[in-house]
């Protein structure tokens, strides 16, 4: 590309976007749990107290409400706030805040206010953390009109999405899998932006196209691999934001295909990849050469066990004999 | 106060049980032979231990992610409960919850949440029911400091109060949620005075002090059986080990200043207990060995007990989402 590249983990390239935008703009600051002193449990704004202060890396008490509370108050009158809940899960206790308030506050004005701020949090399992620490609730908040929400994959897509999140002027909630904050990608030296709405063919192919979202990706793109040692060719789609979703980079993808597994961690039931199916349904049926085929977590919590927490998380295997099954209609 | 001496050993075991359970635990923890988050109660055996022989059977106990002392205090059975670490399918919550979550039900431990603050609301809710089914069983609800922070907090307290709800809310203030000290999280000066709000009684007692923390509980517990509603005790303790097993703060000082953790840890409540137990002459060396030896073995065959279990069997997680496997 004639760019400069550098390798780095999704925790850095989450830690660049910060910083930098920080940097940019004085009026983004950081407010939430144990992002200050501590830096953030995984470490992603360690130092950013010394560098911008504690005025504007504000550590919170327990309180998720007053978080995003703050966070809306703030970016109606002139901030940019970047608030940080710690774990998706306690969403639960900011959920009025979130999906009441900051997603419907423009609308309920007439338009008259901008929300512009984000919300990061990490989502998902595989750390044994149980079914308090480990949820994929991307659905729920996909549900509700007035928030965006981003799924980044890879240090690239995380640092270039971020950015435009905190520049733009609606709330973004912003997810970010824990099994990939140490997982390593190359971005360019340079400023780059990545555009909501637009989403990446992380592999092409022509036989079968695999939707997949945050941790399902490096699975989805090792599961293309050996099926093309078996002569099958998968095309890999990362729509990167769930609102506003790229439907024509899937739908063409579907056309040219005319099969698609749709992967997600979440609960099966109710998952983004039903919403990304029954558009399939409406809009490329004609194309279609087999059943639309959807793999998710079971209906369950997460469960500690790590047996049992292996057989909740979708996995190569899985996406392998769904494509299979589905080559074979 | 009138104790028994049976009481006291009774209590100082209880304390050293912990202790040696959780010394085991994170050593297994550190060897990778469990999985998932584990929070350390060493240092703040105290504040369960001083619960011991003032609830009864028939009781409740809702506790938080920081659990294990609570629960061994509460009578848990320590296989089990290493089972539970295990991830095996003998465990109290099958496998399907981990450190964080161990509790037994059926023995009144309702539930461990980690969903911090949650605890106070569901404990409202089981000190309602007793008083609706008018029974005299009582509520026990553990937490943090840093669950006094939360909104639930402020709810559950305010409705237990309103209604005279038998439930005694225990805060281990250990001065830290994380990384966030007490002292700049409010500015009232003790976490007791919070009580004011809602017009029920809030007392701060040394929580390293496990007989100080026993008059507390005996004191709230009558209160509550007697109908005469909730209480906020506060015990003022201390962590030793990091907020969690790997916290950056426990092999360097991120947070907390190294002065204050040796101060601390020169007030460790075991010793404390020891050396007042001794001066009354109800302890002396023999028994400590005695006592250690004991609690020794029993977690020995409770680790074992938790290897030879079998773990739990995937297909059946669909088992406990609802009471029959309908819909889901
Ligand atoms: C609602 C919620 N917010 C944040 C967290 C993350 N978290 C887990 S424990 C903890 C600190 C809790 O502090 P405290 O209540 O004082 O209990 P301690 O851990 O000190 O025993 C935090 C912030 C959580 N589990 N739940």
């Amino acid at each position: 590309m004639g760019y400069d590249m550098k390798e780095i983990t999704m925790r850095d390239a989450i830690r660049e976007a910060l910083w930098e935008e920080m940097e940019r703009d004085p009026n983004v600051f950081l407010i939430g749990e144990d992002i200050g002193t501590l830096g953030n449990i995984f470490g992603i704004t360690t130092n950013f107290i010394k560098k911008f202060g504690k005025e504007r890396v504000r550590d919170t008490p327990l309180s998720e409400s007053a978080i995003i509370g703050c966070a809306i108050g703030a970016a109606m009158t002139g901030m940019r706030p970047v608030a940080e809940i710690m774990y998706m899960d306690f969403m639960g206790c900011c959920f009025d805040t979130i999906c009441n308030q900051a997603a419907k506050i423009r609308f309920m004005s007439g338009g008259k206010v901008s929300v512009p701020m984000v919300i990061r949090t990490n989502c998902g399992a595989g750390f044994q953390a149980a079914a308090q620490h480990s949820q994929s609730w991307e659905a729920i908040f996909m549900h509700v009109p007035g928030i965006k929400i981003a799924i980044p994959s890879t240090p690239y897509d995380a640092k270039g999405l971020l950015k435009t999140a905190i520049r733009g002027d609606d709330p973004v909630l912003f997810l970010e899998h824990k099994m990939l904050y140490f997982t390593k990608g190359f971005i360019p030296d340079e400023e780059y932006l990545i555009p909501f709405g637009k989403a990446d063919v992380k592999r092409e192919g022509k036989d079968v196209t695999i939707v997949a979202t945050l941790a399902v990706i490096p699975k989805a793109i090792r599961a293309a691999d050996i099926l093309a040692k078996e002569g099958i060719d998968a095309e890999v789609i990362d729509p990167r934001t769930l609102v506003p979703l790229d439907k024509q980079t899937i739908i063409n993808s579907v056309k040219k295909t005319g099969r698609v597994v749709i992967v997600t961690e979440e609960n099966k039931r109710g998952a983004s990849s039903a919403e990304i199916a029954s558009i399939i349904a409406e809009e490329a049926w004609n194309w279609l050469k087999a059943p639309i085929k959807r793999i998710g977590a079971p209906n369950t919590p997460v469960p500690f066990s790590p047996p049992l927490e292996n057989y909740y998380i979708p996995n190569e295997e899985k996406i392998i004999n769904a494509v299979k099954e589905i080559l074979s209609t | 106060m009138e104790i028994t001496v049976e009481d006291l050993l009774d209590k100082y075991k209880t304390m050293v049980k912990i202790r040696r359970f959780e010394e085991k635990v994170s050593e297994l923890f550190a060897k990778g032979k469990i999985p998932g988050f584990l929070h350390l109660s060493i240092g703040q055996e105290a504040v369960p231990a001083g619960m011991r022989n003032v609830v009864k059977k028939g009781d409740y106990l809702i506790s938080t992610h920081r659990a294990h002392g609570h629960m061994i205090a509460w009578g848990l059975d320590l296989s089990k409960m290493f089972a539970e670490l295990f991830g095996k399918e003998t465990g109290y919550n099958r496998g399907r919850g981990g450190s964080m979550h161990i509790c037994d039900p059926n023995s009144g431990a309702l539930f461990a949440s980690a969903i911090v603050g949650a605890g106070t609301v569901i404990a409202t809710g089981s000190g309602l029911s007793a008083k609706l089914r008018k029974t005299d069983q009582v509520t026990i609800c553990f937490m943090g400091d840093g669950a006094t922070e939360e909104g639930t907090f402020h709810e559950g307290l305010n409705l237990a109060a309103i209604w005279k709800l038998p439930v005694v809310f225990v805060v281990e203030n250990n001065m830290y949620a994380i990384s966030m000290c007490v002292k700049n999280a409010m500015l009232c000066e003790k976490i007791s005075d919070r009580a004011k709000a809602y017009g029920m009684p809030g007392i701060t007692v040394d929580g390293n002090d496990v007989l100080a923390v026993h008059k507390a509980f005996k004191d709230a517990v009558k209160r509550a059986r007697d109908g005469g509603g909730p209480t906020l005790i506060e015990c003022l303790t201390y962590r030793h080990h990091g907020h969690w097993e790997g916290d950056p703060d426990y092999t360097a000082e991120v947070y907390r200043k190294r002065e204050e953790v040796q101060e601390w840890l020169k007030r460790d409540p075991i010793k404390i207990f020891e050396i007042k137990l001794k001066e009354m002459g109800v302890l002396n060396q023999q028994i400590i060995e005695k006592i250690e030896k004991e609690i020794q073995v029993e977690i020995e065959e409770a680790v074992k007990y938790a290897e030879r279990s079998p773990l739990p069997d995937p297909e059946k997680i669909i088992e406990d989402v609802f009471s029959t496997t309908d819909g889901v």
